[in-house]
């Protein structure tokens, strides 16, 4: 029944001379997204609004569910735009809508006209009590109640006449493409994916790293890594993921290192071959999903030890939530799932019984030493035959 | 090279099964039920399959089932059986080792008021008769064994049992879970006091999808699945005629030239056991000569974990099971393993070979070649 969706979205309209550049990539990030939704959509914008028009059929739920992925966003109202042909005919359309809309008129309601175009004959005040006349009249079972409407009906008066009551709403943030791009350490856990999402929602662009150790870890476990940034994708749009062979290099560490350092030692390397494709794609900065105390490795000593490596900033958007409202997240972005699929990640496959709690950046650099022999041709190795997967939303 | 010695989880489709399913699928797709000529068409080819079946196994053809695959056959005979003779008992016995299509649905039994008894192996994963003839109670409805053990290839006394059964109860019903030895071993139902027998196609060079359950002449049982009152209203639905003509097909022929076949096969793993069992730490699990199924072979790996060497048995193109499927995040022991008795560290270090019909001394002598060069490098890095 609607035509039509009225995007709202807040931040943005305080942007001041950027305003432009954040509206024009929503509307390009809206018409992309929408591209792979079934019927065909315009997207303009006009006079600090947003409008998704629709043209013949479409799948409302599936335009609605794809509109409340878009970061940019915070509210999605599906609404009646109708030429201005006089009070009656406005007054008949609004009680035609009203009745379509709620099937139950036991409702209470305030009508909330607002005038946008000053040559229209009635005041804000004279429409709102005379729509709410009509409708009063013409559905007895309701009431008005101005101060706690359960409904509220907005009728503004612009070049069209926009009528909506409902606001859906939208996953909030900055458009994406806004902010710049980010490399993003992704494994199969649950925390990453929530990580590159929390981070995407401010705009970033993602791009993500991925450590597999093969035969240790196996193929389904790769499967799950890409299954993880397509789902991410529906957010963040194309993630450019590389896949980084880590095998000899964990092996090398395991056979120079103490065991209980291995973990740490290893997220040392991890960082830095990260950094090195971030460099290369030219990100500004790096994420990760570690979260303070969950587990040895991201102890607040563990945190700086591995931070160390790194010269880009390294953003942790998880670093204080505790783990029941990362998995909310996670269920909420519908990666949970997949997450928690048994496959071994090459973090936990050579993971000591009694792994170092609270390392000391001077003790680690000594054991480092002990690599120095083959850890740079190691390294080489593993980002020459790196593969890289450029994975869409599906 | 390659060697796909994973055929106890699926075997290759044999070119002629596969060929006969493309065939009754886009030219003779008649539904049998139909009275014109296409359905009757279509009730040949499973008429003509069903006898093919029935002569591998002395049976007649009308006890023949088709079903979806040896999961389905299992719980059609148990469950069916089991509702159908509550009123005689709801006593049923079982083993340990059963395969999770059988040991599940003893589950689903209990939860639904029987009385399931699982009869122990021992270290070679054989029950004893002794146990099973204490265990037989004048209100046990059904006894369900295995033939041949999916994991470690133990083959089980059917023929003794079944005699045993009849003898200590004529009430009850016999079943036999033959998915793993239909095509490895001669199974005469009849003979052997059997009722009820499960067979999957795609074990034996069929189609997946197929399978069938044999249902001995007057056995009281139950459907699982009401319906047109296809087959004799054992099994409603539209039946799948290309996939049962495929088996029909698979079936003939992998009892053709049968006892050269199965003597090459123990050839094969008797080659296989010796040379792998010269590496270091490595032990097969279960009987190394010819009282154990023709086609598995267990091996415990010290210090390797089974998911590791799996992965690098297929970085060489070399295809294998896990005995059991374990990970950090979801242990899950096998329960044929325990059964056995296999020590704790080495329950995780099982994997499985399977050999088929077309598996070569090549391609043993290559499992065997590449295994000899991993383990001692895997056996480095273990997990401490």
């Amino acid at each position: 029944m609607y035509k039509s969706f009225l995007i709202k979205y807040a931040e943005i309209a305080i942007k001041g001379k950027n305003r432009y550049l954040f509206e024009d990539a929503l509307v390009q990030n809206i018409r992309y997204h929408l591209e792979r939704v079934e019927g065909t959509f315009h997207v303009r914008k006009e006079n600090g609004r947003i409008y998704v028009d629709t043209e013949g059929e479409y799948d409302y739920d599936e335009t609605v569910e794809t509109l409340q992925r878009i970061f940019g966003i915070v509210g999605i109202c599906p609404v009646v735009l109708v030429e201005d042909e006089g009070f009656d005919a406005l007054a008949k359309v609004v009680c035609d809508y009203v009745d379509r809309t709620y099937p139950d008129k036991n409702f209470t309601f305030k009508v909330d006209a607002r005038r946008a175009r000053k040559n229209y004959p009635m005041t804000s005040m004279e429409i709102n009590a005379a729509v709410g006349e009509k409708i009063l009249e013409a559905f007895p079972e309701t009431s008005v109640d101005v101060h706690h409407p359960e409904v509220m009906i907005h009728i503004e008066i612009r070049p069209m006449i926009n009528i909506y009551s409902t606001e859906i709403p939208g996953p909030g943030g900055m458009p994406l493409g806004t902010a710049g791009r980010a490399m993003l350490l992704l494994s199969g856990g649950i925390d990453s994916p929530v990580a590159g999402y929390m981070v995407s929602k401010r705009g970033v662009t993602l791009e993500a790293t991925y450590f597999h150790a093969p035969p240790y870890t196996s193929e389904r476990a790769k499967q799950k890594v890409i299954d993880l940034a397509k789902k991410v994708a529906r957010y963040s749009g194309q993630i450019k993921l590389h896949v980084v062979n880590f095998t000899d290099i964990q092996l090398y560490i395991y056979e120079k290192c103490p065991h209980e350092e291995l973990t740490i030692i290893m997220r040392r390397y991890m960082m830095k071959i990260a950094e090195h494709f971030a460099e290369e794609g030219k990100c500004l900065g790096m994420i990760t999903g570690e979260s303070i105390g969950q587990v040895a490795s991201q102890t607040m000593q563990s945190l700086a030890v591995t931070n160390e490596v790194c010269h880009m900033p390294v953003y942790r958007p998880l670093i204080a939530m505790d783990k029941q409202d990362i998995v909310s997240i996670a269920e909420k972005i519908d990666t949970y799932e997949t997450s928690i699929l048994p496959y071994e990640d090459c973090c936990t496959i050579f993971v000591a019984k009694h792994p170092v709690t609270k390392p000391s950046l001077k003790h680690i650099k000594k054991s480092e030493c002990r690599l120095e022999e083959k850890i740079d041709e190691l390294m080489q190795t593993a980002i020459d035959t790196t593969e890289t997967i450029l994975v869409d939303a599906e | 090279m390659e060697a796909y010695l994973d055929n106890s989880a699926t075997t290759r489709c044999c070119e002629e099964a596969a060929q006969l399913v493309v065939k009754l699928l886009t030219e003779d797709y008649g539904n049998p039920s139909s009275l014109h000529n296409k359905g009757v068409i279509a009730e040949n080819y499973m008429n003509d399959a069903r006898k093919k079946i029935a002569k591998t196994l002395k049976v007649q053809e009308k006890e023949i089932c088709f079903t979806s695959g040896g999961t389905e056959s299992n719980n059609l005979a148990i469950i069916g059986v089991a509702e159908a003779n509550k009123r005689s008992g709801k006593h049923v016995i079982t083993t340990s080792i059963e395969h999770p299509s059988v040991s599940a649905t003893m589950a689903y039994l209990e939860e639904h008021g029987y009385e399931v008894t699982y009869l122990p192996v021992d270290a070679y994963g054989v029950i004893s008769l002794d146990d099973l003839k204490a265990a037989i109670r004048p209100d046990t409805i059904l006894v369900s064994l295995m033939q041949v053990n999916n994991e470690i290839g133990a083959v089980e006394p059917i023929a003794e049992a079944g005699a045993l059964i009849k003898q200590c109860n004529p009430q009850t019903l016999f079943h036999v879970d033959a998915i793993q030895s239909y095509g490895k071993m001669r199974i005469y139902p009849a003979k052997m006091h059997v009722d009820l027998l499960s067979v999957s196609g795609h074990k034996i060079h069929g189609p997946k999808g197929s399978g069938f359950l044999y249902i001995k002449d007057k056995t009281k049982i139950h459907p699982l699945l009401n319906g047109g009152g296809q087959q004799r209203g054992m099994r409603s639905g539209t039946e799948n005629v290309p996939a049962i003509a495929g088996l029909g097909v698979a079936a003939e022929r992998i009892y053709t030239g049968f006892e050269e076949k199965i003597d090459r096969m123990y050839t094969l793993r008797e080659h296989f056991i010796e040379e792998v069992t010269k590496i270091p730490g490595v032990h097969v699990n279960g009987h190394t000569d010819r009282s154990n199924a023709p086609h598995i072979v267990s091996v415990s790996t010290e210090g390797v974990r089974a998911e590791v060497l799996l992965h690098a048995l297929e970085d060489k193109e070399i295809y294998v099971s896990a005995g059991s499927a374990c990970s950090s995040n979801k242990p899950s022991v096998s329960h044929t393993l325990k059964s056995i008795g296999l020590k704790p560290e080495l329950l995780d270090a099982t994997i499985r070979f399977s050999f088929c019909v077309e598996t070569t001394e090549e391609e043993i002598d290559y499992a065997v070649k590449e295994m000899a060069a991993l383990v001692p490098m895997l056996q480095k890095y273990t997990r401490h």
